[in-house]
């Protein structure tokens, strides 16, 4: 099944939510952000995607894990400022060997208006290699899609946790 | 007052193969491996993960039922998940709180439960079918039906003494425990 959105012309989601859906994504964990804002609408417009909204970015982390525990491959949508939410529960990925893969839109690194985002923002690739991610940058459209595919492949396929940061000179940065 | 390792044992007496089992850090961790499974998925970390993993595995599943076992101190860690599940409104999902008013790890400091928070109606707010307060013995059989066999999400939460019980510890490798759970569930796909 696919979804029932319109992707606007030459939008680098639409190239990511193809990847997804190559790869066999069923589940999807959300906080809602901005960046993700069109691919989210677009997975809740797929009857096939079982999409799930937290209160909290480390919910996905065990959401994910129950997931793959039961034979389904998920994926969690965040912003930089969630990758901080998360980090005691990422222990349960090196933990257990539990395949995980986060797409993250970045904050405070790209012209960025608000001085509270910049401190998470610039620690969270920092954040994410200790914690024992494989971390992947988007900085250009045109590779949002085979740079997703291929971290979710290694995600899957060895078992690793891996996250994609999507830059935000890529996003553009907040309008206020 | 009601013995923890007793209260299980008759939630889980003949248990049926379409059971899945989690269980959160701590004495309800023990509780559990007291009757160790294949069908059982043990933390030994993660607090206030117990009931999101049970989420991500009931959706996963969703033929199969669902059994979160947690305590007080670890499910109030991730009480927002209580709403998260409401939201999604999984029909094969479970969670039996042993509520015994202390954090048992940590040397039985009192948990939020022992000032009055009402566990049970925090769920009822967060939109689950059903969610229960049961202190006596003779309550365990009426919260079983509930807990296996009605439409989720439904909560039960066990008042239990504060005293210890002997630990029983299941493995600790999570990549052994997940290589297992997954055999157990999908076969030879696991």
């Amino acid at each position: 099944m696919v979804s029932g959105f319109q992707f606007p012309a030459q939008d680098w989601r639409a190239d990511i939510y193809a990847a997804l859906k190559r790869q066999h994504i069923i589940q999807v964990g959300y906080v809602p952000d901005a960046g993700h804002a069109t691919l989210i609408q677009a997975l809740h417009a797929d009857p096939a995607m079982k999409v799930t909204v937290l209160t909290t970015e480390e919910e996905s982390v065990a959401l994910l894990a129950g997931a793959d525990l039961g034979g389904e491959r998920g994926v969690l949508l965040m912003q930089s400022s969630g990758v901080g939410n998360c980090v005691n529960m990422f222990a349960l990925l090196r933990s257990c060997g539990f395949p995980f893969i986060t797409l993250v839109t970045m904050r405070g690194e790209w012209a960025e208006f608000n001085p509270w985002q910049v401190p998470m923002g610039q620690s969270t690739p920092q954040t994410l290699e200790r914690a024992g991610f494989v971390v992947y940058r988007v900085e250009h459209a045109a590779e949002a899609g085979a740079v997703t595919e291929a971290a979710i492949r290694l995600a899957y396929d060895s078992a690793q946790p891996v996250a994609v940061l999507l830059s935000q000179r890529l996003i553009g940065a907040k309008a206020f | 007052m009601l013995l923890r390792r007793d209260a299980v044992v008759i939630l889980l007496a003949d248990r049926p193969p379409d059971l899945l089992t989690i269980a959160g850090l701590g004495s309800a961790t023990y509780d559990l491996a007291a009757g160790d499974d294949a069908r059982n998925f043990y933390l030994w970390g993660a607090m206030g993960g117990a009931l999101a993993l049970g989420l991500g595995l009931a959706r996963a599943q969703p033929s199969k039922r669902v059994l979160v076992l947690t305590g007080d101190g670890e499910l109030l860690m991730g009480l927002a998940s209580l709403a998260t599940v409401g939201v999604q409104a999984v029909q094969n999902l479970a969670v039996a709180v042993l509520d015994n008013e202390v954090y048992g790890e940590t040397g039985g400091q009192a948990s939020h439960t022992a000032h009055g928070i009402e566990l049970a109606a925090v769920a009822r707010a967060c939109r689950f079918r059903e969610a229960v307060t049961v202190r006596t013995p003779e309550a365990l059989g009426g919260l079983r039906d509930l807990l296996l066999h009605a439409p989720g999400p439904v909560l039960g939460v066990i008042k239990t003494a504060a005293s210890e019980v002997p630990r029983v510890l299941p493995e600790r490798d999570g990549h052994v425990l997940r290589r297992r759970f997954r055999r157990a569930v999908l076969g030879e796909r696991g």
